[in-house]
């Protein structure tokens, strides 16, 4: 199978703005993705994941090392080059879902169609939407829905431009066991449905060994693989 | 096949921003259009002003003839009115009209009341254009038919007469057949200073008033019907008049010095509309600066999902844009009405009808001005949206980037440019626009430094020890996302610039009042004759009224300073002579030692002259230098045809606004002593009855000598200033209106901002109470900082401009003061929590939901 994300020697320190310490963050960090699988990130608080993820969608600059996403080098582009790659490969899904306040749930899913210019952004993100269940809250506003519904919506919108690879960060995090598990289920069907490779960042172990690879981070370093 | 494609994404790209922007807008819309309309009402004062100059132009352009009432008007002194003058304006063609006016006491022998008025004689079919409006109609002719008389007809009203009574001028009684409305070319307020009385000509010889030491002004009018003939007499003879010291007015002349004078008025008004606009772009300015802190989130969401810097920037900025826009057009409606308006305002300084035509150049300037300023004003904050990361989504991180320094250093100085050059348009001079807008910019500097401070001290020093809901309230201040700043600098630069406006009127006032109460003389007694003196005097000490002062005065023009005579003047600009020295009449008096209200600042003052030394003369400092001159110059004067040689020994500082006969040309004792002249009577009168009973005494013995009643011409004044004040008012609403809106909307700005916390506080059982009482204390700390930090600013302006313009000690008005204060910091404390009570009525969940 083709790889789809590699990751090779990368590191990542912040330096403090006052102390003038280095804090490494992430420390040679190599592993390899293929196309379709599914995959989790696991660790303990702090261990790094989020970091990881925002580094491998292109969110930030790498210390060193490399990434490679859909045969794409990341570490030369620039920002609007690297916006171009993630809106036509990348899919997200957040903790605290990221919904644009002053948009409708259906306006929220056409973003990123919208931003390819592609025509039908409305029809198919009414499709997506009522695959996620949500056909009679299109025209809701994100503060008139729950956290389970925010959370949907933020799936139907990271779908919506048919991603080669979806980053999920704790994406059942701040929802209740029962809805949890629907997020999770539905998360995994459309992966399977579009072939999408999916990276889901997590610490709760019984979702991580639902996938088809796991990682452990422990201070910022691989344990487990 | 790229190249087919591209042109279409970019269309599309455009289209979504657009889109984006319109979307993202509807649940901000009331916001965005209260700091839109900020602009809006700065706008419309302009528009207003601008279509109502525009129409006021065209219509003084149409109406120039009736403003002149001929096609030609020569006219001067009648001392200029030589022989040979007077063959001049004889050997013009045409038909022509005389008038001989000047000033004179009149009197009404059946109601016993006298009257300082401006006399016209006349006689001809004048006005050729216009007519002069009387009531009745028909009086404007009929009173050149007989010994008839036409009397101003407020005039009239006040003294108590009517058409049919008699009105005495000079030692002639005449019949008043109608009341004077409306003479050509002539506005409301001037009439109210020199009120007219008309009658014919040929009467003029009976009044006795043509005798020598009236000053009388004599007008040629003509009608020509050939245009080119008027251009041929104007380029034939206005150099060879204006010699004689005799002026040429054709209609064009008129209609440029018409237009000049009321182009100043339209300039000035625009100056403090443009104060209100300025005033809005801060508020915008300020309200964007919040609006966009909030939409951070939003930005670092469509960055993530793959918009690209620039397409985030434009989706805010054509937001602001369609805004602004709308805000303008908004402006530009409201302008059209307030033109409507304008007229009516006006009507008393205006010499024209001008019927408000719709001026579409002025809308559309509006419009266009409205959406660039509200773009220019809110680039800055806009800029931040550039710079935030995608990195946001996943944590708040603090922006790093700050390279935009170069871009925000070219915004600051477009707007410092463009606020220069606007002002400039209105005040007319680089230098004092550059002024005025150093001035803004050092508040603004100001304003932004006590914000800071009070950040500062508040936290430094914070006390502890008070209550929960003080301390939440003081913490405000400086907890990040406070409002501070921004409502210090916006509320503090509204308050500088509404109250500056009012003490500027102050001090217009305080220049003016300087009234005939306590000793004060209250009035003065012209072209008293060398025979008349005694008697004067006599019965002035007969109704027990003191001679206050008692000076000669004699006439007098400049022939040449330092050996330089006017022609050499005009052909030789660089030698530093201006035409008007030579050409007005200087008065002048002789005295040996100087009086209270003068002294001097450079030489000598040598009181007696000295048999066989030369005249030394002491020129007042202001006009010295307006002339030019200098100690030790040459002046050679012309004293009605004897020539007198003098050297300037001294500059005198005159207080001019002492009620005192002061001089800007003193003469020492022992050489006018005997040249042709007229005295000067100062006195003071208790009760008005009194006053006119003296007067009407004088007027009776002495119908040549004029009398300056000083409470009448205050009382003129006053009138006057209330009506221009009036004006100044009425646009000063627009920066009130401005500053309220910007208050509104920097408090609206601010609810946002405090909404989620004033919610949890409800939600972790805070009582309604309590969170009125937090609100009340930010607030009220920020009214009270803000306010007096303006009212300071202002004070510092106003002492500035007293100083420096007016030459005049500043005493503040403590009481406005006082006033502004309290009225600022209540209506930011009200206007603050009126718009927080939907936190507080409402339960805590559905604030949410509708809110954020
Ligand atoms: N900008 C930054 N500057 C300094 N340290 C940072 C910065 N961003 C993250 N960190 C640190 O990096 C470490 C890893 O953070 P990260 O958010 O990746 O952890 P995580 O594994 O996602 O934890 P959690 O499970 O709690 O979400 C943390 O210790 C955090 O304090
Ligand atoms: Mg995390």
């Amino acid at each position: 199978m083709p790889s789809i994300l590699s990751v090779s020697d990368l590191s990542k320190i912040y330096t403090n703005a006052h102390t003038k310490k280095d804090l490494k963050i992430l420390d040679q960090i190599n592993f390899n993705i293929e196309k379709g699988a599914s995959f989790s990130i696991v660790g303990p608080s702090g261990s790094g994941k989020t970091t990881l993820l925002g580094l491998c969608a292109g969110l930030d600059q790498v210390t060193s090392g490399s990434i490679v996403l859909n045969d794409i080098k990341l570490d030369n582009l620039n920002e609007d080059q690297l916006a171009k790659v993630r809106n036509d490969h990348v899919g997200f899904v957040f903790q605290n879902f990221q919904l644009i306040p002053t948009l409708t749930a259906l306006e929220n899913v056409m973003i990123p169609l919208e931003l390819r210019g592609e025509k039908n952004a409305e029809s198919s993100s009414k499709d997506l939407l009522a695959r996620v269940g949500l056909s009679e809250r299109m025209i809701h506003y994100p503060v008139q829905m729950s956290g389970g519904e925010q959370q949907r919506v933020s799936i139907a919108r990271a779908f919506s431009n048919n991603p080669k690879i979806l980053f999920a960060d704790e994406p059942t995090g701040n929802l209740d066991e029962e809805t949890s598990q629907s997020i999770e289920e539905l998360l995994f069907q459309i992966n399977k449905e579009s072939g999408t490779t999916l990276v889901i960042v997590t610490h709760d172990l019984e979702l991580a060994a639902k996938t088809d690879h796991m990682i452990r981070l422990k201070g910022g370093k691989i344990i487990s693989n | 096949m790229d190249t087919i494609v591209k042109p279409g994404r970019l269309n599309e790209s455009w289209r979504w921003v657009i889109k984006m922007a319109w979307k993202d807008s509807r649940r901000n819309r009331t916001r965005l259009f209260i700091f839109i309309l900020s602009i809006a009402l700065g706008i419309a004062a302009l528009v207003g002003i601008n279509s109502f100059k525009s129409s006021l132009v065209s219509e003084i352009n149409n109406q120039a003839k009736e403003l002149l009432g001929a096609d030609l008007a020569i006219g001067g002194q009648s001392k200029s009115f030589t022989e040979e003058a007077y063959k001049f304006t004889s050997d013009i063609p045409g038909e022509k009209s005389y008038e001989s006016s000047f000033a004179s006491m009149i009197y009404f022998p059946r109601t016993d009341g006298t009257r300082l008025m401006n006399v016209k004689s006349l006689k001809g079919a004048y006005p050729y254009y216009g007519i002069i409006e009387t009531d009745p109609p028909e009086a404007a002719d009929q009173f050149k038919k007989g010994q008839f008389a036409l009397v101003d007809e407020s005039v009239m009203l006040q003294y108590n007469v009517a058409v049919g009574d008699d009105v005495k001028v000079g030692e002639t009684l005449f019949n008043i057949v109608g009341k004077l409305k409306k003479v050509p070319g002539q506005t409301e307020i001037g009439t109210t200073v020199a009120p007219v009385v008309y009658i014919p000509l040929d009467y003029l010889g009976g009044t006795g008033l043509m005798k020598k030491g009236s000053r009388i002004n004599q007008t040629v009018y003509y009608k020509i019907d050939d245009p080119n003939e008027v251009a041929e007499t104007d380029e034939g003879f206005r150099k060879e008049l204006d010699e004689m010291g005799i002026y040429l007015e054709t209609v064009e002349d008129r209609k440029r010095d018409t237009g000049r004078a009321f182009s100043d008025l339209a300039d000035f008004l625009n100056l403090v509309a443009f104060v209100a606009l300025l005033l809005g772009c801060i508020g915008v300015s300020s309200s964007v600066f919040v609006y966009i802190k909030e939409k951070i989130k939003t930005v670092a969401i469509l960055r993530c999902l793959g918009a690209s810097s620039n397409q985030v920037f434009f989706i805010f900025l054509s937001q602001i844009a369609i805004f602004g826009l709308i805000g303008a057009v908004i402006g530009a409606a409201i302008g059209v009405f307030i033109q409507g308006y304008l007229p009516v305002l006006l009507q008393d300084f205006i010499p024209v009808e001008v019927n408000s035509a719709i001026s579409w150049v002025s809308i559309l300037q509006g419009v266009f001005l409205g959406l660039f300023i509200s773009i220019l004003f809110t680039l800055l904050p806009l800029l931040k949206v550039r710079k935030v990361a995608p990195l946001g989504v996943i944590r708040e991180i603090v922006s790093k980037k700050s390279d935009s320094w170069m871009l925000s250093g070219i915004i600051y100085t477009i707007i410092f440019l463009f606020v220069w050059f606007f002002s400039k348009l209105q005040i007319g001079e680089w230098l004092e626009a550059f002024f005025f807008t150093l001035g803004i910019v050092a508040a603004f500097i100001l304003l932004t430094l006590t914000g800071k401070a009070v950040i500062w001290l508040v936290r430094k020093f914070f006390p502890k020890s008070v209550g929960f809901v003080w301390r939440q309230g003081m913490a405000n201040l400086y907890r990040p996302n406070n409002q501070t700043l921004t409502l210090v600098v916006t509320i503090g630069l509204g308050t500088a610039l509404i109250s500056s406006l009012y003490s500027m009127q102050d001090l217009l006032i305080q220049q003016i009042t300087i009234s005939g109460e306590g000793d004060r003389p209250n009035m003065v007694l012209f072209d008293i004759q060398t025979p008349q003196i005694k008697e004067v005097q006599e019965i002035t000490l007969d109704y027990d009224m003191p001679i206050i002062q008692d000076v000669p005065v004699i006439t007098m023009t400049l022939k040449e300073i330092n050996g330089i005579n006017k022609y050499q003047a005009i052909s030789d600009s660089t030698l530093g002579y201006k035409k008007w020295v030579y050409n007005r009449e200087y008065r002048v008096t002789y005295r040996e030692k100087l009086i209270s209200s003068e002294k001097i600042v450079d030489g000598k003052w040598r009181g007696e002259y000295q048999e066989g030394d030369s005249v030394f003369i002491s020129i007042s400092k202001g006009f010295a230098q307006g002339i030019n001159v200098n100690i030790g110059d040459e002046i050679l004067f012309n004293v009605q045809g004897a020539l007198i040689k003098t050297y300037v020994g001294s500059f005198r500082e005159v207080d001019w606004r002492r009620v005192q006969t002061n001089f800007l040309v003193l003469f020492p004792k022992g050489v006018l002593e005997d040249a042709p002249q007229f005295n000067v009577l100062v006195t003071k009168t208790t009760s008005g009855d009194y006053a006119s009973r003296y007067q009407q005494a004088i007027v009776r013995n002495f119908p040549n000598i004029s009398i300056i009643d000083l409470g009448l011409i205050l009382s003129t004044l006053e009138e006057i200033l209330g009506k221009i004040s009036f004006v100044i008012q009425f646009m000063a609403l627009f920066s009130i209106a401005t500053g309220l809106l910007v208050l509104l909307s920097s408090v609206i700005t601010s609810k946002y901002q405090r909404i989620e916390e004033n919610v949890l506080l409800r939600t972790l059982g805070a009582s309604k109470s309590q969170i009125w009482k937090i609100l009340f204390t930010e607030y009220f700390m920020l009214g009270t900082i803000a306010s007096s930090a303006g009212l300071f600013i202002s004070m510092v302006g106003s002492l500035l401009l007293a100083k420096y313009v007016f030459e005049i000690p500043y005493a503040p008005n403590y009481i406005s003061l006082i006033g502004v204060f309290l009225i600022i910091t209540s209506l930011t404390v009200i206007i603050g929590l009126l718009n927080s009570r939907s936190v507080t009525n409402n339960p805590p969940l559905q604030v949410i939901r509708k809110e954020v």
